[in-house]
């Protein structure tokens, strides 16, 4: 069929032109870092000297080896917490059903779209007033909060359509609800509880606005919060700057092309259930 | 657990239903024993500081010293003020970048590579064009603040098609600025949109289109008898996800332009912010924190309602 080759075609075109607008940013952050630091080259201009020692610099400058390390226990304290707590009250909602459960439900539903610029001013004083702001709990704890509407949320869509046979026979063998859930559940919803993890370290990851607004010093922010700061100081440099930022970029991506499969249908299920 | 038993087993479990719910499942109160962290967490960091703005936005308050009674004053500002007024209105306008352009490219590309979503060439456009989706938006923006600027990427490739009239500084200028960041948005915005609808496609009997075929409809009868009726519930999710991204956007503006130049591109969330932090009217702040919570919530449901998929 002709036509349908045709449009295959057009299809095919149409792909690489998509790739193409998508990647172009990062060729041009790419190309420019290469450039002699200061100077202000062209958008696309391959330099007639390579700067690859922009890279070392920027990783002093924007002391990459810090930030990760930040980064890192940022992340180690929001998905744990976050996984634990919300499997937990998701199992309740889902499938423990008490009575009373949709007004829980509710509560946390009522939070899914709230923006966080909605709740900044106030945490900043509940921070301080905590005793933790500067510091990464100041992140940490409000992100796990911030997170929870979601998380419970999903994790509720995963123990609604477990089948009620299950915990029926555990209980039969004797198992009490603490049981059930740690020895029977928590382990079959590791393809829920897996999803929700990369999600929730992507947004903590990426988290901008905790990171500026709660933590003063950049290395005891997240990578955003760090690339924020890296900007501020490093604005005029413009070779310097795009080496910083791909280098920032550096983890996420590394990580996202890993587990890219993973990735990509956490994140269109996400949008779906969000 | 064999097969076969299972059917009588849960029989008998829904025969005997009020009596066995109960022992089955434990007494109530242990559910919400599992709720309670979360509930917690939720509680203090979420709907407390909630609260606070609602009062917050009633007083007069630095930040620092005595507080005073505000009544409504602080919303009559935000809505008198021009400025303050002026970056809802800016909120709105790149809802047209952020939703409008994404969901209809999206939807127009997704429609033309659906027949070749299986092949190699698409699986890899996948990962590509997700990207946008995975880099944090500061990035986003550090990259095309350097795209848009005076010797960045996009003028050169204007002038290299003979367009050195348009060259500008485009974040820079008054009357492109807001767009240059709607442009950043949409970019962001596209895979993610591409992606969603490209799946929702997916899931249409092929059947429908062969019929169609059959019938003689060409490709855009196909897409608006087919297609896009079938969509409903994924354009839902794409319309809520982006007017949400661009009500409340922050990150990329706060990069990109910082509000600027003049207040052409300020938004609700930056607003908030700097008065909030540098300008320390707290009680400003805060009314614009509640009629922006108020904005997302009041167009995210009404577009969730009208979505839904009413036949599950």
């Amino acid at each position: 069929m002709i036509f349908a080759r045709r449009e295959a075609w057009t299809g095919r075109v149409l792909l690489v032109l998509l790739m193409a607008v998508t990647l172009m940013p990062f060729v041009s952050l790419f190309v420019t870092a290469l450039h002699p630091s200061g100077t202000y080259p062209l958008g696309l201009d391959w330099p007639s000297d390579p700067q690859w020692g922009n890279f070392a610099d920027a990783f002093t400058a924007a002391r990459m080896g810090e930030l990760l390390k930040s980064s890192a226990l940022i992340v180690l304290g929001v998905v744990p917490i976050s996984l634990v707590v919300a499997t937990m009250a998701g199992f309740a909602i889902g499938h423990l059903r008490m009575a009373g459960r949709q007004i829980a439900f509710l509560a946390f539903v009522l939070g899914l779209t709230l923006p966080f610029e909605g709740i900044i001013t106030p945490l900043y004083y509940l921070v301080r007033d905590m005793g933790i702001l500067n510091t990464r709990w100041a992140i940490i704890l409000p992100l796990v909060g911030l997170f929870m509407p979601f998380s419970v949320f999903w994790m509720r869509a995963h123990f609604v359509n477990m089948p009620e046979e299950l915990s029926e026979s555990a209980r039969m063998d004797g198992a009490n609800v603490w049981q059930l859930f740690w020895k029977v559940h928590v382990p079959l919803a590791v393809p829920a509880t897996s999803s929700l993890a990369i999600l929730l370290f992507l947004w903590t990851w990426n988290q901008f606005l905790l990171a500026i607004v709660l933590v003063d010093d950049p290395l005891n922010r997240t990578m955003s919060g760090a690339l924020g700061a890296f900007q501020g100081q490093w604005g005029t440099n413009i070779p310097l700057l795009c080496a910083g930022s791909l280098l920032i970029l550096g983890p996420t991506l590394v990580i996202f092309l890993i587990f890219q499969r993973r990735f990509v249908t956490a994140l269109l299920q996400g949008s779906l259930k969000g | 657990m064999t097969r076969p038993t299972t059917d009588t087993t849960a029989a008998a479990a829904t025969a005997r239903s009020p009596f066995r719910r109960k022992g089955l499942r434990g007494p109530s109160w242990v559910g919400w024993l599992f709720v309670l962290p979360a509930f917690a967490f939720y509680a203090v960091f979420v709907l407390q500081p909630l609260a606070l703005t609602v009062q917050y936005s009633l007083y007069r308050w630095d930040g620092i010293g005595a507080s005073t009674w505000a009544g409504t004053q602080n919303y009559l500002k935000v809505f008198t003020d021009p400025d303050l007024f002026a970056s809802i209105v800016n909120a709105f306008k790149l809802i047209v970048f952020f939703s409008a352009i994404p969901v209809v490219l999206g939807l127009a590309i997704a429609s033309t590579i659906r027949r070749i979503a299986a092949s190699r060439l698409a699986l890899v456009a996948r990962t590509v064009i997700f990207l946008p989706q995975v880099i944090p938006l500061v990035a986003a923006g550090i990259t095309w603040s350097w795209l848009l600027s005076s010797n960045g990427l996009i003028n050169q490739l204007m002038s290299y098609v003979g367009l050195d009239g348009v060259i500008r500084a485009w974040l820079g200028d008054f009357s492109t600025a807001l767009p240059a960041v709607g442009v950043i948005g949409a970019w962001v915005l596209l895979g993610l949109c591409t992606l969603l609808l490209l799946a929702g496609m997916s899931k249409i009997d092929p059947a429908l289109y062969e019929a169609a075929r059959l019938d003689g409809a060409g490709s855009f009868r196909e897409f608006f008898s087919i297609t896009l009726p079938s969509l409903r519930q994924e354009i839902g999710v794409c319309v809520t996800v982006t007017v949400i991204a661009a009500l409340a956007s922050f990150d990329i503006v706060y990069i990109a332009t910082q509000g600027g130049p003049g207040n052409s591109t300020m938004v609700p969330g930056l607003e908030i912010y700097y008065l909030a932090f540098s300008e320390r009217q707290v009680g400003l702040a805060s009314a614009l924190a509640v009629i922006l919570t108020v904005l997302v919530i009041a167009c995210a449901l009404p577009i969730q309602w009208l979505t839904r998929d009413r036949t599950s």
